[in-house]
């Protein structure tokens, strides 16, 4: 009755500012550095929000709002003249379609995390790199992320683009976020802060609902940088130590009425009501997605503990653990664990 | 008339304001004639270039056109003397799923394509096996022994 009440208000809220004409409602598609809540918080809130049936009186389904910061590829590139609703909606199919063979998990820049390419060049056919995020971006198919790690002193950075065919495998290592959205200037920082061990493992957070911001100050190495740091206000920078003439040219060139500029954040950001729509068009399977994996991941968890079980008090003339455990549409990369307990055990 | 004119177009001069700055665009990081490079293997000639802070530099590239990218052989004028050397890593943006390195790196090779050092500590990309054994073919000098004294392909 509330949740009715306040679905309602919002509703109208957004049609006044349609007519109106003005931006407020569409300041808040802006990113706030403010914790995300992830799905798991979203699904014991409020699933999927059920709007008040509207004049064909069916039930709209609304996506959580998180889903702009977790899934931002399915928004689309907010330039006019690149527009094509038919053109996105086929994508949008083809990126579940993707997504449903190959998971795709939720990261952020600053997340560190691992990526499983096929490569015809190496001895085994995978090539797996491990690195922090410094950048992502791109939208539909074409979305990407930057990796950087420092391996034997040299610093390597590699582009994935997330729906490519040839990525077996994206692992997120370590999910957190950082106090920029570009993480760009690691490569002027001591080496230090991007240095990340390739066999990593993945470290399993303790607050599963909220994504941690790292409010790290990373130390950059002495000039000359490839960019002009002081003109960016980067907050997850120390201190630079310039000379005043620095800071002087940098408030010179500055364009401080750009945050006041409400046409520039119009033509940068998908509105509102798209975003609602987008999201509510996709939600739905990415959801079916998402707990499909988890009971995947319960149960291979379950059957890796059963496994030991059996393997103990199994017969040593015994080849092969009879009776199917662990059906074959559950043998994702559970499959291989199996496999290794039963020849541990004799 | 044409003098107020004239008044008006002065003052609109000076309200206007007047840039006198060049146009910048992303440094492209190519390696072409003159481009200080980095040596990374261990070869005796390599290392003392690099620790007396007098790197080698590029003063051809033998391609079609002038820019080296990774798998190309340049010559590099090292210590006085000229040597040839392929790329093994590239500032510049790359193709997705190649790996960029932080400075350009090079391994220096005799004319029939043996290096002269005996071991690359950095890593490599896994892409120069694919080049280097078509440059290979192409040449019929083989320029895969290098692969042999790499330890690491990223």
């Amino acid at each position: 009755m509330l949740r009715r009440a306040v679905l309602q208000t919002f509703r109208q809220g957004l049609a006044q500012s349609f007519f109106k004409r003005n931006a407020v409602s569409l300041s808040e598609t802006t990113v706030t550095h403010q914790p995300i809540e992830t799905s798991n918080e979203a699904d014991e809130k409020s699933v999927s929000k059920q709007k008040p049936g509207d004049e064909s009186g069916n039930t709209v389904v609304v996506a959580p709002p998180e889903f702009r910061f977790m899934y931002p590829e399915f928004l689309p590139d907010p330039a006019m003249e690149r527009r094509n609703r038919l053109k996105e909606k086929l994508e949008r199919i083809d990126m579940l379609q993707r997504r449903s063979v190959v998971e795709i998990p939720e990261f952020y820049t600053g997340s560190v995390m691992a990526v499983t390419v096929a490569d015809a060049n190496s001895p085994n056919k995978f090539a797996r790199f491990v690195g922090i995020c410094i950048q992502r971006g791109g939208s539909g198919l074409r979305a990407w992320f930057i990796l950087r790690n420092v391996v034997d002193k040299q610093g390597v950075e590699i582009l994935y683009e997330m729906y490519c065919p040839l990525i077996q495998k994206i692992e997120v290592l370590r999910l957190e976020r950082r106090l920029d959205e570009s993480l760009l200037y690691l490569r002027d920082a001591l080496p230090e802060y991007s240095t990340f061990p390739l066999d990593m493992e993945p470290e399993r957070r303790l607050n599963n609902s909220v994504v941690p911001i790292n409010p790290l100050k990373v130390k950059l190495r002495p000039r000359p940088w490839l960019e002009r740091w002081e003109r960016q206000n980067l907050q997850g920078v120390e201190d630079l130590n310039l000379p005043q003439r620095f800071y002087d040219k940098a408030e010179k060139v500055a364009k401080p009425w750009e945050k006041y500029d409400l046409m520039l954040q119009y033509r940068k950001t998908i509105p509102a009501e798209e975003q609602e729509k987008i999201f509510a068009d996709v939600h739905s399977q990415l959801q079916q997605q998402e707990f499909k994996r988890k009971i995947r991941r319960q149960h291979s968890a379950l059957n890796d503990s059963h496994m030991v079980r059996v393997g103990r008090d199994a017969n040593p003339n015994q080849t092969r653990i009879s009776g199917s455990i662990v059906p074959s549409c559950m043998l994702s990369s559970a499959g291989d664990m199996t496999f290794r307990l039963e020849t541990y055990h004799y | 008339m044409t003098f107020q004119m004239q008044n008006l177009a002065r003052i609109l001069q000076f309200s206007v304001p007047f840039s006198r700055s060049f146009h910048q665009c992303q440094p492209l990081n190519q390696i072409q004639l003159l481009t200080r490079l980095r040596v990374v293997d261990n070869s005796t000639i390599g290392k003392e270039a690099m620790l007396e802070g007098r790197p080698p530099k590029c003063i051809h590239v033998y391609n079609k056109t002038g820019i080296g990218t990774i798998g190309d052989k340049v010559l590099v004028a090292i210590k006085g003397q000229k040597k040839k050397a392929v790329i093994v890593g590239v500032k510049q943006k790359q193709a997705p799923l190649v790996p960029k390195f932080d400075s350009n790196n090079i391994v220096l090779i005799e004319d029939n394509g043996t290096p002269i050092g005996t071991r690359i500590h950095v890593p490599v990309p896994s892409i120069l096996r694919k080049i280097l054994k078509e440059r290979s073919v192409a040449k019929q000098i083989d320029f895969t022994k290098l692969l042999s004294i790499a330890t690491k392909f990223v």
